[in-house]
Order: structure tokens, then C-alpha cells, then sequence
């Protein structure tokens, strides 16, 4: 096991840094760990931990925006949201546990680190979309900044979306700086039982052809929505297809209605209100019907929503496969059995004909080491990607080799 | 004007006959534009204070023809400007006497429209407003709407990032772009996104946005749509000061209510607008806000009179909701033609700083003051939402004089938007007219960084150059780059 060292501020964190600079030794990046598991194993001398470099330093609610060290846990962030109302509206998932990870741990630095977006994101975009400015460390331990704490910025390059998504790999995040928003007065849920797979999508990419703001569209199919923690879902004993639906109290209503009847051909929903949705959303947010187990492989596949049926359907013609549509069908994760590829091949085969990328998110580190786990880039997309590397990290210091084998 | 663009390359001003040819002979003579009449009409863009003359314009009609011109001029080291419709008001389409401009005008083609899937792929040459027309019999739309948008191109949307009124709820262009076809300068074709969200790898896309140009040409992009909501209505608040009014739309959002745009128009600037548009506005007040929010009729009576509730607070010299679609398109025509309207009183130097909102009075002061002392009169127009400021100075381009304490007033305000921890440009870009303000909001290693990133796409640095950083230091970073 490596060393892990704890930066308390971003002045220590480059002290820290510096004799690996020196000697050209690589380093692993976390917050606070929980997404360790995800992605290509590194091979590093040391571990470097944002998790000291904690708090929210900046939070004005009438600018809907807030400022927080990179490591400060998420539920801290949400718990200070939630005070006033407001929230991430683009509700990260806790994608750590099922890769084996600790559940809600991850910090808000990783977050942005890794983009993680929950369902929200097909009304409301994605992580990084809600990130508004950055200061962090390079591979060079130069300490930058980038972005700002307005929410319209268009001066110089937009280096805030460079870095998110980056898995740590361009810089050490220290400091964030992101958009917050109202949290709803009221949410109600229309699930409409035992729908197959495609239909449920189709009525999910019909609910969001309506014009009452749904904001969160998810498929279960049987297996998986028997294995909700939600009972009262659980206990249907069938698919369950959900659309969520936010506002102020009466307009809710008023959409509710609205919806059934302008997709009464799907049948009649079951409707759920605020208390059971937030329950139920919650639970999607944690990832629990995907849970850690040894025996099979998770994939998450970014697809146009339509295909994420003909892309499972492809899987399925070489693999037992259990699944979650959400985006409308547009975010497929698809939990595989364990094998020496993880299924890569026709994974990768499947996508490559309907469109999309996939990301192998839990596997073990050795099926990890030899397979990619990110989605294959082309030549000169690779080429572009590898002069950005060098640009904040000549040297390969930061989690080297996690995203790519020689990124 | 005293921005000084980069001396022109004798050389190749010396084969520009020749260089002529060899475009005619590579895009066609059609697509060529070496006259001096016909280029004349490309040798400024929405900063009409600057410009040059190109040395050749390039309007190619396929992605395969913009990658042949680039890579001839990749090979030839010729300095490329992009430029959609040229509005740009930072000068980013701004040529350059010794480059060749390489319009996206006649790619105007919607290629494919998916209403389930939720996304337009277009050619990049296409006008804003052309978009959410070809989607509308569906009731569907494209979010992002310049003021410009019945003119303004997609590719300078994507190039600039560009943002408008309505961005508050639905976001600038980078939140809805999902895929692009970009030309690079060695005229490699980069296919990055598609139909599905968040595409793989580091966000290449969303480094590409907002660009200013510099990274590559876009001439493809798949675009988000979204469905329009059933209706929409403004209202206007007018009130006593600039301070009521700020300090109601911070009511407004502390309440948990984020309007679909919230607009401020300071006195100047809604007598002008007013007497253009006749939109109603109250004469009255000093400042005015329109506020609209979406969705049935009976959600935006009840949203508009909650915020008419929280307005009451303020004491509003005005409350006034819209009576229908036509007072509606009326109020909105007189905020979308605000630059046209002033622009027919006087010249005008219109800037685009972002403030946090709560520094909103003190800004005012300050750029009350910072104008008067200027001796030059300023009308304030601004997305109120989210703090994205443009003031208007107001000032003789025949006095040489006036024009240029216009920049100078200009640069004051913008120094005094990042002091307050704002940025000195929301929407619009820094092109030119922001280009040497850039080391006030960031340090020289954070511009080197960025510029190191443009070398990573423009190795040469031959796309769009003498804009978004100052010139000295571009030569810092291209000879650090060569070692």
C-alpha cells in the first residue's frame, strides 16, 4: 500500500507534491476514495487526498451559487443546500459503492473531477455544466484558476470543462465554484407498471416531447425494480417506467393530470407524491439496484436515448445482462457476469453500431488493467487529448494511466 | 481606435495574386471573393471601429472544401479568420490584411431534426433563429437567443459561446451543443459528440466552444432542442432606483423563483426603447425590469402575480402584466432591438461584463460615475438573472476624441466588473476589444496555460490571431512552444 498524504490547503498540497516533481514519481488523486475502483489501475508511489481541504467558504443563495474546497464531502454541500432550500440540480450519483467504494463519502471535488450526473441531467445538464470556476494544482504544481464565480463567462477558454471529466488526470482540484438552484415546492412521480423495455423508453422520449418540464425519466425492468428498496415499487412485482414532475404545488397538479391524459395509451400510472418520490429518486441517486457484487461486471453506456433498447438487445444476443434505462433511455447501466473482458468486445460492438460510448465501472483490477476501460477514442481525438495532458501534466504525475494507458 | 493588430506578413501580401489563384483553383471561382468591392463587405464585423481588409474570402459549401482551403493554407502558413454572420461585437471576425476569411454562410442546411431523441444537426452556417424555426410545427426549440439571432450564424454562436435573455433558465450555447464537425488548421476532420449526452474522454467539445476560433472550424453541429413550454408572458416592473430593482430580482430568486429571464433597463435606455418600439414602458421610472415566466396560463397568472407580491416590497412605480401575445412580442421587440435603438441616437460601445448580483448598486455608481467623468452619457441594459451587464457609452465616432475616451471608459468599467469578482465578458467573447484587459482577470501562467492549450489545436497559430490575448504575450507563448 502507498503512502496517502493530506493536504489541508492548496499551499501544502503543492509542497507535498513537489520532491514527486522532482523525482518523477506518479501519484494517485482522490478525494475521499470512494471512486478508486473506477477506472485503469495506476501504478503510483503515493496517494495524495484532497479530503483535508474541506469547507464551504462562499455561499450566496440570491446568486445561486456557492464555493467549496475540493474535498468537502457532498452531503456537507447538500446539507448546507437543503437550509436554504436550494440543491445541485444536477444531482450526482454516488456511483463509488458499486464498485465497492464507501457509500456517501465522495467530495464535491470528485464529483466535478469525474462530471457525475444523475437523472436531472436530461432537463438540466451535467455536472459540468452547473461548474463556474476552478482553482486547482497542475502536474507541474502550478496552483491556477479558471472561471469565476459569475454565471455567464465567456473570457478566455473555457478551462472549467477541460478539467471536468478529467478523472484527475489534468489537476488536483482544490477549490470549485458552481451554480445552485431552488430545490421544488412539491415532486410528483407517474410510474406506469410492466411496460417492456422499449416501450418504456418510447414513453419516456414522449414524456420529454410534452411541454410540462419532466425532469427525470428512468426504466426498471422487472428484475431490477425488484430489487428497490422503495416497497412499495418493489412490491409491484414489474417493470416500473418513472417521470418526474417539479414545481410549485398547483402547477404540479396540473401537469400530473395533464400527463395522464396525454399519455393515457401507455395506461393508467400509479402516481406518487413528494414524500415517496424523493424516496424513490433518492435511492436511483445511490445506484442501490446496482449493487457491488463480485459476480458481475457494471457498464455504464451513453447512448440517443431510442437506442438504448437495440444496444442492450445487441448485449443481450451474447450475455445475460440486467439493466437501468434513465435519461429516457439514453443512460444504459448494464451489470454483465464477471469474466476475463467484462463482455468488452461486444460491448464495444454493440455501441459502435448504435451510437454512444460505454465505461466499464466495475470489474475486477485486473479485467480493468486489460481492457479499456473508457471508451476508445479516434486517432486524432487521442492526439488532442494527450497535447491537453502534457499542457498540465508533462510528466505524467496525476493518476497516470487511469483514463488511457498512456495518458 | 489604439488596439493595435498584428503587423501583416509582407510575404505573404507579396503573393496574394498567386495565393488567389491557387483558392480559386482548390474551392472554385465562385467561392472566391478577391475583388476589392466584394471583399470591402467582410472588413469589419459588429465592431465597426476596426477594419481591414482581408487579403481573400473563402465561402465553401462542404466540410471536404473548408479541410482543402485549410490545409493549403496550413501549408502555405496563411493566417485564417472564421467568420459566420460577422455580428461579433468584441471584433472576433475582425480579418486581418495577410488572412484569408473563410465564411460558413453557404452551410446553412438542417441536416437531420429527431424529436425523440431531442436534437437538430445542422450545418454551422445557419442563423440562430432558423434553427427553432425548423423545429417549431413540432412546438420544439433551440434555447440559446442572442439578440442577434435572426442574423447571427451557429458557428459564431459556438465560436463565442454566445448567451441571451432567456439563458437564465435554459442556458448559454456550450449547455446545449452536443456534438460538432470541426476543421482543424492542418485540415484534420474532428468528429466530437453526437446524439448521446457527455461524450467520452476529456471534454474536447466543450473546449471548443467558446474558442473564439482559434481551435478549429465548426461546420456541423448537433444541437440540443427542447420542447417550448405551453405559453409565455413578460411583465414590467418599473421602479424609483437601480437599487429597488436589484434588489427585487434577488427577492425574486431568494424566493425559489427562476423566471425565465429577468431584463433591467436603466432610464436611458427605456426612453429610447420606448420611443422606437412603443412597447409601453413606463416613462416614469429610473430603472424597470421585464420579467417572464412560462408555462399554462393559469401557472404563469399564479407565478406572476407571486412575483408582483414580492415586487410590492420594492415599492413599484409600475406593475404592469402583459395583456397578451401582442403586448408580449411588443415589450420583448423593444429589449431585442435595444442596441438598433440606440445605435440610430448615437454611436455606442456597447460592453458585457458580468457582476455577482450583489454588487449591483455600487457597479451602477460606478459606472455612472466612471462615464460622467469621461463626459460621455451611458444607457443600461443588462440580464438581470445573472449579472451579465451592457452598458452602453454612448459617444461620436467622427471625434476621435470622444471615440476613444469611449474605450477608456470602456476598459474602467470592465477593470471595475472583475474587481468586484465579476469577468469582463459574459457573452459576447473578448476578440480584439477585450484582448489587452485579459491580465487583469488573470495572472500571465494562467494565460500561458490557456495559450499552451490553442497551441495543442493551432500548433502554427494560424487561426484567428491577434485576438482573445494580449500580443506580447502570444509571442511569449509561441516562442516557448517552438523551444
Amino acid at each position: 500500500m502507498s503512502d496517502i498524504l493530506r493536504a489541508a490547503t492548496a499551499w501544502e498540497l503543492q509542497l507535498m507534491l513537489a520532491p514527486y516533481i522532482e523525482k518523477k514519481t506518479p501519484i494517485e488523486v482522490v478525494g475521499s476514495g470512494s471512486k478508486a475502483r473506477i477506472g485503469r489501475p495506476t501504478q503510483t508511489a503515493a496517494t495524495i487526498s484532497t479530503a483535508s481541504m474541506h469547507g464551504i467558504w462562499m455561499y450566496e443563495p440570491t446568486e445561486l451559487v456557492m464555493s467549496a474546497h475540493g474535498g468537502t464531502p457532498l452531503v456537507q454541500i447538500e446539507a448546507a443546500l437543503a437550509g436554504n432550500n436550494q440543491m445541485l440540480a444536477f444531482e450526482p450519483t454516488d456511483i463509488g459503492p458499486t464498485s465497492g467504494g464507501a457509500r456517501g463519502t465522495q467530495t464535491i471535488g470528485s464529483v466535478f473531477a469525474c462530471n457525475v450526473s444523475g437523472s436531472r441531467r436530461i432537463a438540466i445538464g451535467a455536472a459540468r455544466d452547473h461548474l463556474l470556476g476552478i482553482e486547482g494544482v497542475n502536474g507541474r504544481g502550478e496552483l491556477f484558476r479558471a472561471g469565476g464565480r459569475v454565471m455567464k463567462n465567456v473570457t478566455g477558454y473555457d478551462l472549467c470543462r477541460g478539467v471536468a471529466g478529467s478523472w484527475g488526470t489534468l489537476a488536483i482540484l482544490t477549490e470549485v465554484t458552481f451554480k445552485v438552484l431552488p430545490a421544488p415546492e412539491k415532486t410528483a412521480t407517474l410510474v406506469y407498471p410492466d411496460l417492456p423495455d422499449d416501450i418504456g423508453v418510447e414513453l419516456m422520449c414522449a414524456a420529454m416531447r410534452l411541454p410540462y418540464e419532466v425532469c427525470g425519466t428512468v426504466h426498471l425492468p422487472k428484475n431490477v425494480a425488484g430489487r428497490l428498496e422503495h416497497s412499495a415499487l418493489a412490491d409491484l412485482g414489474q417493470a416500473v417506467t418513472a417521470l418526474r414532475i417539479e414545481n410549485f404545488e398547483k402547477s404540479v397538479d396540473y401537469r400530473t393530470q395533464a400527463m395522464r391524459e396525454a399519455l393515457k395509451v401507455y395506461g393508467d400510472p400509479l402516481v406518487i407524491g413528494s414524500m415517496n418520490s424523493l424516496e424513490f429518486w433518492g435511492e436511483l441517486r445511490r445506484l442501490s439496484v446496482m449493487p457491488y457484487d463480485e459476480a458481475t461486471c457494471l457498464w455504464r453506456i451513453s447512448t440517443a436515448p431510442m437506442m438504448g433498447p437495440k444496444v442492450v438487445a445487441s448485449i443481450r444476443r451474447h450475455m445475460p445482462a440486467e439493466v437501468m434505462y434513465d435519461w429516457s433511455g439514453g443512460l444504459v447501466w448494464i451489470e454483465v457476469p464477471a469474466s476475463a473482458d467484462a463482455g468488452s468486445s461486444d460491448v464495444r460492438r454493440a455501441v459502435a453500431v448504435h451510437g454512444g460510448h460505454a465505461t466499464l465501472i466495475r470489474a475486477d483490477a485486473s479485467v480493468r488493467g486489460s481492457v479499456e476501460v473508457f471508451q476508445p477514442q479516434s486517432p486524432l481525438a487521442e492526439r488532442l487529448t494527450g497535447g491537453l495532458k502534457s499542457v498540465f501534466d508533462p510528466m505524467r504525475m496525476l493518476n497516470p494511466g487511469r483514463m488511457y494507458a498512456n495518458l | 481606435m489604439s488596439l493595435a493588430m498584428p503587423l501583416p506578413d509582407k510575404v505573404t501580401l507579396s503573393r496574394s495574386a498567386e495565393i488567389i489563384a491557387d483558392l480559386k483553383r482548390i474551392a472554385g471561382e465562385v467561392a472566391v471573393i478577391a475583388d476589392k468591392d466584394g471583399r470591402r463587405t467582410f472588413e469589419t464585423d459588429g465592431l465597426t471601429a476596426y477594419r481591414a481588409m482581408p487579403l481573400a474570402v473563402v465561402l465553401p459549401d462542404t466540410t471536404e472544401l473548408v479541410a482543402e482551403v485549410l490545409r493549403y493554407c496550413h501549408r502555405e502558413k496563411i493566417k485564417v479568420v472564421a467568420r459566420g454572420a460577422g455580428t461579433s461585437l468584441c471584433g472576433g471576425a475582425l480579418p486581418l490584411e495577410d488572412a484569408v476569411v473563410i465564411g460558413v454562410s453557404r452551410m446553412s442546411k438542417v441536416l437531420e431534426i429527431d424529436y425523440d431523441n431531442r436534437f437538430a444537426r445542422v450545418e454551422s452556417g445557419i442563423t440562430n433563429l432558423a434553427i427553432s424555426k425548423a423545429v417549431a410545427e413540432e412546438g420544439f426549440f433551440y434555447a440559446p437567443d442572442p439578440s442577434s439571432q435572426l442574423a447571427c450564424t451557429l458557428a459564431g454562436n459556438l465560436a463565442m459561446n454566445s448567451g441571451g435573455a432567456h439563458c437564465l433558465k435554459y442556458g448559454v450555447t456550450t449547455n446545449n451543443v452536443l456534438g460538432a464537425k470541426v476543421v482543424l488548421m492542418d485540415g484534420e476532420i474532428l468528429e466530437l459528440g453526437g446524439p448521446h449526452l457527455d461524450a467520452e474522454g476529456y471534454d474536447l467539445l466543450g473546449l471548443m466552444i467558446g474558442s473564439e476560433g482559434q481551435f478549429g472550424i465548426i461546420t456541423e453541429a448537433t444541437v440540443r432542442i427542447l420542447r417550448a413550454a405551453e405559453g409565455a408572458r413578460p411583465m414590467l416592473l418599473g421602479f424609483a432606483s437601480s437599487e429597488a430593482a436589484g434588489a427585487c430580482v434577488s427577492a425574486i430568486i431568494a424566493t425559489g423563483i427562476i423566471p425565465v429571464a429577468i431584463e433591467f433597463m436603466d432610464r436611458p435606455a427605456i426612453e429610447v426603447c420606448e420611443s422606437f418600439a412603443k412597447a409601453g414602458y413606463p416613462m416614469d421610472a429610473e430603472a424597470l425590469l421585464i420579467v417572464e415566466v412560462e408555462g399554462s396560463e393559469e401557472e404563469i397568472n399564479d407565478r406572476l402575480a407571486q412575483i408582483s407580491c414580492i415586487a410590492a416590497a420594492y415599492n413599484p412605480t409600475t406593475t404592469q402584466i402583459s395583456s397578451g401575445a401582442t403586448q408580449s412580442a411588443k415589450i420583448w421587440k423593444g429589449r431585442k432591438s435595444a442596441f438598433g435603438a440606440i445605435g440610430r441616437i448615437s454611436d455606442y460601445y456597447c460592453m458585457d461584463g458580468t457582476i455577482p448580483l450583489s454588487r449591483l448598486p455600487e457597479v451602477l455608481r460606478g459606472i455612472g460615475e466612471i462615464c460622467a467623468a469621461h463626459k460621455l452619457r451611458v444607457a443600461n441594459i443588462f440580464h438581470a438573472g445573472d449579472g451579465n451587464l451592457h452598458p452602453l457609452i454612448l459617444y461620436d465616432a467622427n471625434d476621435e476624441a470622444s471615440a476613444e475616451r469611449a474605450e477608456l471608459a470602456g476598459a474602467e468599467i470592465l477593470s471595475l466588473c472583475v474587481e468586484v469578482g465579476g469577468c469582463l465578458t459574459g457573452e459576447h467573447g473578448v476578440g480584439i476589444e477585450k484582448r489587452d484587459l485579459m491580465t487583469k482577470q488573470f495572472s500571465e501562467a494562467e494565460l500561458m496555460l490557456q495559450m499552451n492549450i490553442k497551441t495543442v489545436f493551432d500548433p502554427d497559430w494560424l487561426l484567428n490571431p491577434g485576438k482573445v490575448f494580449p500580443l506580447h504575450l502570444t509571442r511569449d507563448a509561441r516562442s516557448s512552444s517552438a523551444a
